[in-house]
């Protein structure tokens, strides 16, 4: 039984391994450092064929493509802002996984902030407002019931 | 007041929500909008399919606004595209350039050979090196480029008849108001 289940582990591990070498193509890279760079930097776009995926990850022939062209441009000594740069002029800032913060992604960038600050305003009202209500007539019972039916 | 404010909040919500649905359904979410438009096309120079010892180019194709055509064999929906192209070809007022897109140029003449070949100018990119720079990733798409070489307008997704009594002609049209 054990030795059965070693062997199925096996064969889940090596079908695994073979759809990982089909997904990506190897490079010829010339040290570890720059096959480092190159994975983060994939990691980082999108690839605007399947948009929920990153280059990287993505099969998609576009998306070979691409690495393939982000590969040859590495080569040629671009730094990483100008292969971005590369990028999202021919396919636009779609392609960024990290927007640039700039008027048309302001509400992208802040949106949360304010939602957070509009919820801290009325907590802090609601708050001021039962404190005041109670305070002043604690004793009366007549208060503490419609101060009940208040109660959302 | 403060029984309704539940209420008002609800509201909001479901307005959010309700236009976040009405946003997404009405347009091409996969159609990522070109940087391109209005700016000059980028320059090429390709082989045309049926005389690859010829080529066309950028410079070669100014002076009259064109439609670029980016197909391939493998494209499934260049099938539905196909036959509008076929219909409409003679009746845009611009001239049809076909971009045959990483295919095997067999396939693509196959291809062609049973569908019928709308293209007046018909270049193949089989290593898609130049569709990168003009931003394609998928097949189709179709550029406007007016006769100074600039791209005008982008559609990704097959042409239909409602794209272009809606957004190819009024297009070709302000391009033909331009130029008089």
């Amino acid at each position: 039984m054990r030795r059965l289940l070693c062997v199925l582990l096996l064969m889940l591990v090596l079908c695994a391994s073979t759809a990982m070498a089909q997904a990506i193509e190897p490079l010829p890279f010339k040290d570890h450092t720059e096959e480092v760079r190159f994975q983060h930097l994939t990691a980082e776009l999108r690839c605007p064929m399947c948009q929920n995926e990153t280059l990287a990850d993505s099969n998609a022939p576009i998306a070979r493509d691409l690495r393939n062209q982000i590969f040859q441009l590495m080569q040629h000594g671009q730094t990483d802002a100008q292969i971005k740069q590369y990028l999202v002029d021919r396919y636009s800032e779609f392609v960024l996984y990290d927007p640039p913060v700039q008027r048309n992604t302001w509400l992208l960038w802040f949106g949360p902030l304010l939602i957070l600050l509009v919820g801290v305003g009325v907590v802090t009202a609601t708050i001021r407002k039962r404190s005041r209500a109670v305070l002043p007539h604690v004793s009366t019972g007549e208060q503490t019931a419609a101060d009940e039916g208040d109660d959302w | 007041m403060s029984r309704l404010l539940p209420f008002i909040a609800f509201l909001l919500l479901a307005g959010l929500l309700g236009f976040g649905i009405w946003w997404n359904t009405g347009h091409d979410q996969t159609a990522i909008p070109s940087p391109l438009i209005n700016k000059p096309a980028p320059d090429f120079k390709l082989p045309l399919l049926y005389e690859p010892t010829q080529t066309a180019s950028r410079a070669s194709l100014l002076g009259k606004p064109y439609l670029l055509n980016v197909f391939a064999s493998w494209c499934v929906e260049c099938v539905v595209e196909h036959p509008v192209l076929q219909a409409e070809a003679s009746t845009l007022g611009v001239t049809l350039v076909g971009y045959n897109y990483k295919d095997a140029p067999d396939d693509a003449k196959a291809w062609l050979a049973a569908r019928g070949n709308p293209y007046a100018v018909l270049m193949a990119d089989t290593s898609g090196q130049t569709a990168i720079d003009f931003g394609v990733y998928a097949a189709p798409e179709s550029f406007l480029v007016d006769a100074h070489g600039v791209i005008r307008y982008k559609h990704i997704g097959p042409i239909t008849m409602d794209v272009v009594n809606t957004e190819l002609k009024p297009a070709i049209a302000a391009l033909q108001q331009e130029s008089r």
